[in-house]
């Protein structure tokens, strides 16, 4: 019989990263499942609710209001920015000076803090002084005004989405397009593929991994986005660009209301959890390795 | 099937080269229609920029190309009517193997009762028949090369089909059963097949005629025969045969041959010499045998191969290879060695004289 060996120092490897994850993940996490049960006043008072603030929340036309708004959001930026960043990954340079000028003009819109994004795209849509907001209202003589009008808050909050994240969807999909073997457009083309037909079965499913992260990573972010349309639009006007993280800091911090703002987070954070999982699960399904 | 020619090639990679710059110079060979060719060379002697440029992947800086007498220097790959089969497998992940299979006749746009008939029947031959319905991807290498190769042989009005170093990945055992079955597949569709390899073993069993290159320029065109009798270039005798000819300097004066201060036959013409040349013998190891007479030499090392042993050999400094029948007896100190003088030639800057 073999003696197994047991050295549980090893553990003690693994203890460092275990404390950084309990801090920063799991025990955030667990406060707020404490308070999603609880109802405070504050003062360390806490009195027990068990599951009243959940079956608030998914009765709450409120809280539904606000995530049809952040589906649609996330949806629309979504069939915008891969479409685009892959149209964009594409027709950039293979070789040569013009790789290096395209990768960092790509870079620039991930490099600005997202509160500058804010502002900026807020200023450069005002309609009076903005550059966009008055080119629109005085050259294209259309009526444009995104504190007032909720359809062009969400006008605005789209294209400022889609220059700030469409880089990141190019240079993915450009490290992936970049990865493929010239053998491969070689064989295409004794084949005799039409240029259709090299984008259907070569290109996009050989970028299908990088393009799954995109998504994905566009997803998370879009669906929980707050610092940029805050900054923009600060949810208006009325609601109609309070998205879900901007509805949850008006109920944790503006209504002081953290019971229920707590199990909102929980419901929320599931939501995420869940899509990512089924997508992701759905992207992998025919690969091996 | 086609008669390949090509006529005068010289190529560049870089735009307005000097000659230093050229990667193919002078490259003039006539390749019959359906015969089964190799070109042979170590890495980067140019052999796949040939390929390319037959392929009409890459445009050749100057010459052409000719497909039964046909100028096609021009024409666009799908044009030419060519199949290729790459180093690493080239296949079409997302689709079933027959599709791929399928793709070239799609495109060209064949009914799909032809497709039907023309898929099966190549599959059958290539033995996919039963993975056929499977995704392509899930394929071990050997089959994707089958797959690679199947989409060149699915068109019966192929010119010419390429093979560029296509064992590269696959496991021993297997390149043996592909390179019989690619033999087999030229016997029945008698294409006009031209392989690219840096492997002699691959090109001489595989080919009818081999193409030997060596820094862009044909060094010798022959059969597997010729090229280990009769090695027209130091380099044809070194890169082909295991191990390769000995190269020994040499001195000609009044028709003697003399290497080391000893004489030595050969069967070069020697008046086809001229002075400040550099010179050498060449003479492979198979055709040294000891003796009691010949070139007094040590012997250093033995190494039994299995067949047969190859003994090395030190006369001076320079290094000579035997090679003995297994169960020969080899003396283990001073040896003679005498060559075979029909199989003795003399290089003269390289170049065999004749």
């Amino acid at each position: 019989m073999s003696k197994k060996t047991l050295d549980n120092k090893a553990w003690l490897f693994v203890l460092p990263m275990f404390i950084l994850v309990a801090f920063n993940a799991v025990i955030p996490l667990m406060t707020v499942v404490n308070y999603s049960v609880q109802e405070t006043f504050g003062n360390n008072l806490f009195f027990w609710q068990g599951i009243d603030w959940f079956e608030k929340v998914v009765n709450s036309e409120r809280f539904y209001n606000a995530l049809g708004r952040q589906f649609l959001y996330t949806g629309i930026i979504l069939v915008i920015e891969i479409p685009l960043g892959i149209a964009i990954a594409l027709t950039m340079p293979k070789k040569g000076i013009g790789v290096s000028i395209c990768l960092v003009l790509m870079s620039i819109p991930l490099l600005i803090p997202w509160n500058v994004v804010g502002a900026m795209w807020n200023i450069f849509a005002l309609p009076d002084i903005g550059l966009l907001g008055y080119a629109i209202n005085n050259w294209l003589n259309i009526d444009y005004n995104f504190t007032q009008q909720p359809f062009s808050a969400w006008f605005t909050c789209i294209l400022m989405d889609v220059w700030h994240w469409t880089s990141l969807v190019v240079l993915l999909c450009y490290a992936g397009l970049i990865s493929i073997p010239d053998a491969y457009y070689q064989a295409a083309n004794i084949d005799g593929a039409k240029p259709w037909s090299v984008f259907r079965y070569i290109q996009l499913p050989k970028m299908k991994k990088v393009l799954t992260i995109a998504i994905l990573l566009r997803f998370m972010d879009s669906f929980m986005i707050y610092t940029e349309p805050f900054v923009l639009t600060g949810g208006g006007p009325g609601n109609s660009t309070t998205f879900l993280s901007i509805d949850l800091v008006k109920v944790a911090l503006g209504e002081f209301d953290l019971g229920p703002a707590a199990a909102m987070s929980l419901v929320y954070f599931l939501i995420v959890l869940l899509v990512s999982w089924v997508f992701y699960n759905l992207m992998m399904r025919n690969e091996e390795n | 099937m086609a008669k390949v020619k090509l006529d005068n090639l010289n190529h560049s990679y870089v735009p307005n080269p000097n000659p230093e710059d050229y990667v193919l110079k002078n490259i003039n060979i006539e390749w019959n229609d359906g015969g089964a060719y190799a070109l042979l060379g170590p890495s980067g002697c140019g052999k796949t920029t040939i390929l390319n440029i037959i392929s009409g992947l890459i445009n050749p800086t100057s010459g052409s190309i000719l497909f039964d007498d046909k100028d096609v220097t021009n024409l666009s790959p799908l044009d030419r009517n060519i199949g290729q089969v790459f180093q690493f497998p080239v296949i079409y992940d997302t689709m079933t193997v027959y599709d791929n299979l399928a793709f070239p006749l799609k495109n060209r746009g064949f009914d799909s009762s032809y497709i039907d008939k023309k898929v099966k029947e190549i599959a059958e031959i290539l033995e996919l028949s039963s993975t056929l319905q499977n995704r392509a991807s899930g394929l071990t290498a050997d089959g994707k090369q089958k797959i690679s190769l199947g989409r060149g042989l699915v068109r019966s009005d192929v010119n010419v089909l390429m093979f560029d170093e296509p064992l590269t990945v696959i496991d021993p055992l297997l390149k043996w059963q592909l390179r019989s079955k690619l033999k087999e597949l030229h016997h029945e569709f008698k294409n006009t097949m031209i392989y690219v390899t840096h492997d002699q073993t691959e090109a001489l069993t595989f080919a009818d005629q081999v193409v030997v290159m060596y820094e862009g320029v044909i060094v010798q065109i022959g059969t597997p025969t010729e090229l280990f009798e009769t090695p027209k270039h130091t380099f044809v005798g070194h890169f082909i045969g295991s191990p390769g000819m000995n190269i020994l300097p040499c001195d000609v004066s009044d028709q003697n041959v003399t290497c080391f201060n000893h004489q030595i036959k050969t069967s070069s013409d020697l008046k086809n010499i001229q002075s400040n040349s550099k010179l050498e013998i060449g003479v492979r190891p198979e055709f040294i045998k000891f003796s009691s007479t010949g070139l007094p030499a040590e012997v250093k090392n033995v190494s039994d191969i299995g067949r047969y042993k190859v003994v090395e050999c030190l006369v001076s400094d320079q290094k000579i290879k035997v090679i003995v029948n297994e169960g020969e007896e080899v003396t283990t100190d001073r040896a003679n060695l005498e060559f075979n003088s029909n199989y003795t030639k003399i290089y003269q800057d390289s170049w065999m004289v004749s």
